[in-house]
């Protein structure tokens, strides 16, 4: 199982290397001068010269590499050019928002999903079945920040059922005392039940809006390899041996459908993490990818790059996570390794 | 030296022309659903084409006076906080919507296409070059590096194409990739060899044109990811500046009045690219249907 692991975290290192090569050329694709642009649109042409040697833009190209992976390495995101305020910090105190939306969408949309998948499997050509495809052709087509906008409209504007799309929290509400950053686990802790529901209010609507976007993935891969696992041999003779159709669909088919499903999850997330940013923006979520957008606004590219990081990282690292779990599920797996 | 034409032929047209145009006409009546999708991309195209001259409005024309009216016979999708006709703009920005998801599908075509044919067809380094660039860009949530290139490259229209069509990279260099390697011991490629043909004209000249069925698939399958994805962009300011017409920017100008109850200014091009988005995803369907029946599920 060890060796599985440190074998696994070995094979994401080129992918974490990829990673930062690319986010360092980004800069350095900027338009224009990459000095100029840093020192703000105000800047004299000595102030220009001042950037430019503290950043170490005057170097050779694989100096400037070196000193930016020596500055990640320190943690250091540089600074954002509007608030001056380090970008390394922004991202950590607005990470655990995103973080907590994210996770719920995707418990909602495989909460609805895998049933949905293995009811369909069951009942071929019955309604359920139509009822999926249907559900997963639509999920995949619609724009996540239109259905997002809809679910305000009839939510919020229509029946009144879900509170203004202003953020984590209502305003006579204060968060709870940090020891995740999630509001959810934070206010369970604290014991506070007024809080907790506040919470769950305003994530509601943005996680059924990401739940309903990756729904598809999810419960066609169910679907399908339910289907597989179904008409197998072991099925036959569970069946043939008296069991409960419970016990055959769950025990016998499920567990050996999940294996697919679970590969599935790895383009899930990156669904998941790219419609993050649009449901932030419609919801008004204060988050890494609301950050992202407000400095896409005012052409500020440090938090941006450091954003594009994050982001990377963590879907390799997520990558990494669904890899060994594929390895605690199954055991071939672990042999082969 | 006798000219010895030898093609690569695909083994559905040896039952004569007409086979696959009765295989096609067998899947959309074996599948309404082909059919309907068929439908709406017609018009999809008849809008982008003839667009702008068949609104009834001018979809940049402001009128004060009528701002922010809801659906009527003179407006039937309302008009917007400028008095402009949502109709009028829906139509109008099909074309822009329509160009951007065409030209970035048709650049990846080119770069991932060319790019995996080459990878399958000499292995080697070649292979290892275009699979590191391709794990290198999934190594990214897709969304998030389109940002990324659009605010480094600049914020333009053409850089949303470039943007979309390299995100899009790795999936169509992988599936060219797999073909072009099982066609690479294929009697015809071995045969061309023979003849004397040299290894660039093999590929481009028999690998090439055998893998274009399983390439226009792809192609019409990502068809509906490009859209969303420019969408999404310029949803969050990238791109399309106002006050083009693009459906993304409407649904974002429109959003601050969708919980205010005027719905209609949003809703109409939201609408309009969740059923182009919807059209393409079944076409691919369909189209995949009849070009390889076995991926059917």
């Amino acid at each position: 199982m060890l060796t599985m692991i440190l074998k696994r975290l070995s094979a994401a290192v080129p992918s974490l290397i990829g990673v930062v090569i690319v986010t360092f050329l980004l800069t350095r694709a900027l338009p224009g001068d990459p000095a100029a642009y840093f020192a703000g649109p105000a800047a004299t042409s000595e102030a220009i010269e001042q950037v430019r040697v503290k950043l170490g833009l005057d170097k050779p190209l694989y100096l400037q590499f070196g000193r930016y992976v020596g500055d990640l390495a320190r943690g250091d995101f540089g600074n954002s050019l509007t608030t001056g305020q380090p970008v390394a910090q922004e991202i950590k105190t607005r990470l655990p928002a995103s973080a907590e939306l994210t996770l719920l969408g995707l418990i909602v949309s495989i909460a609805i999903a895998v049933p949905l998948g293995i009811l369909a499997a069951t009942r071929p050509n019955s309604i359920v079945d139509h009822c999926c495809r249907v559900i997963s052709t639509a999920g995949v087509s619609l724009p996540v920040f239109f259905t997002g906008l809809l679910l305000l409209y009839v939510f919020y504007y229509r029946l009144g059922w879900a509170p203004a799309p202003l953020g984590r929290l209502d305003v006579f509400f204060s968060p709870p005392p940090h020891v995740t950053g999630f509001y959810l686990i934070d206010s369970a802790i604290a014991g506070n039940g007024e809080l907790f529901l506040a919470a769950l209010k305003q994530l509601i609507l943005p996680a059924l809006t990401l739940g309903i976007f990756s729904l598809a993935p999810i419960a066609r891969m169910t679907r399908a390899s339910m289907l597989a696992a179904l008409s197998s041999d072991f099925v036959r003779t569970a069946r043939a041996s008296g069991l409960t159709p419970f016990t055959v669909t769950i025990t016998y088919a499920f567990r050996n459908a999940m294996l697919p499903v679970i590969t599935t999850l790895g383009m899930v997330f990156s669904f998941l993490l790219g419609a993050n940013v649009l449901v932030e923006k419609v919801f008004a979520w204060p988050g890494i990818g609301s950050f992202a957008v407000e400095a896409l606004i005012a052409s500020d590219f440090a938090p941006l790059q450091g954003f594009v990081l994050t982001m990377a990282v963590m879907y390799v690292a997520l990558n990494l996570m669904i890899d060994i779990l594929y390895g605690v599920i199954d055991p071939r797996v672990r042999i082969e390794a | 030296m006798t000219n010895i034409v030898l093609t690569g032929e695909r083994p559905a047209s040896e039952s004569g022309p007409f086979a696959a145009l009765r295989h096609a006409r067998y899947i959309l009546g074996e599948n309404a659903v082909t059919g309907f999708a068929f439908g709406l991309f017609l018009l999809i195209v008849i809008a982008a084409l003839a667009g702008p001259y068949i609104v009834p409005y001018d979809p940049l024309a402001s009128d004060t006076a009528a701002a922010l009216k809801p659906p009527s016979l003179a407006h039937w999708c309302g008009t917007d906080q400028l008095g402009r006709d949502v109709l009028s703009r829906v139509i109008a920005a099909t074309r822009l919507d329509f160009m951007i998801a065409v030209s970035s599908v048709a650049l990846v075509f080119l770069l991932g296409g060319l790019a995996g044919v080459a990878a399958g067809f000499f292995g080697g380094w070649t292979d290892r070059v275009v699979g590191r660039i391709a794990d290198t860009i999934m190594a990214f949530p897709l969304f998030v590096l389109a940002m990324g290139i659009v605010a480094a490259l600049g914020n333009t229209v053409e850089n949303i194409v470039l943007a979309t069509a390299i995100v899009n990279f790795p999936l169509y260099a992988r599936v060219a990739r797999a073909e072009a390697n099982v066609l690479r011991e294929a009697g015809f490629v071995h045969a061309a060899r023979l003849c004397g043909n040299g290894e660039l004209r093999i590929l481009l000249g028999q690998v090439l044109p055998n893998i274009m069925p399983i390439m226009v698939v792809q192609m019409s399958l990502t068809m509906g990811y490009a859209i969303l994805n420019a969408a999404g962009l310029s949803f969050i300011g990238l791109g399309v500046r106002p006050p083009t017409a693009e459906w993304g920017i409407m649904v974002a100008e429109g959003a601050a009045f969708m919980v205010s109850g005027e719905w209609w200014i949003a809703f109409f091009p939201g609408a309009a690219l969740m059923i182009s988005v919807f059209c393409f995803n079944l076409l691919g369907d369909g189209l995949r249907d009849i070009v390889d029946p076995r991926r059917r599920t």
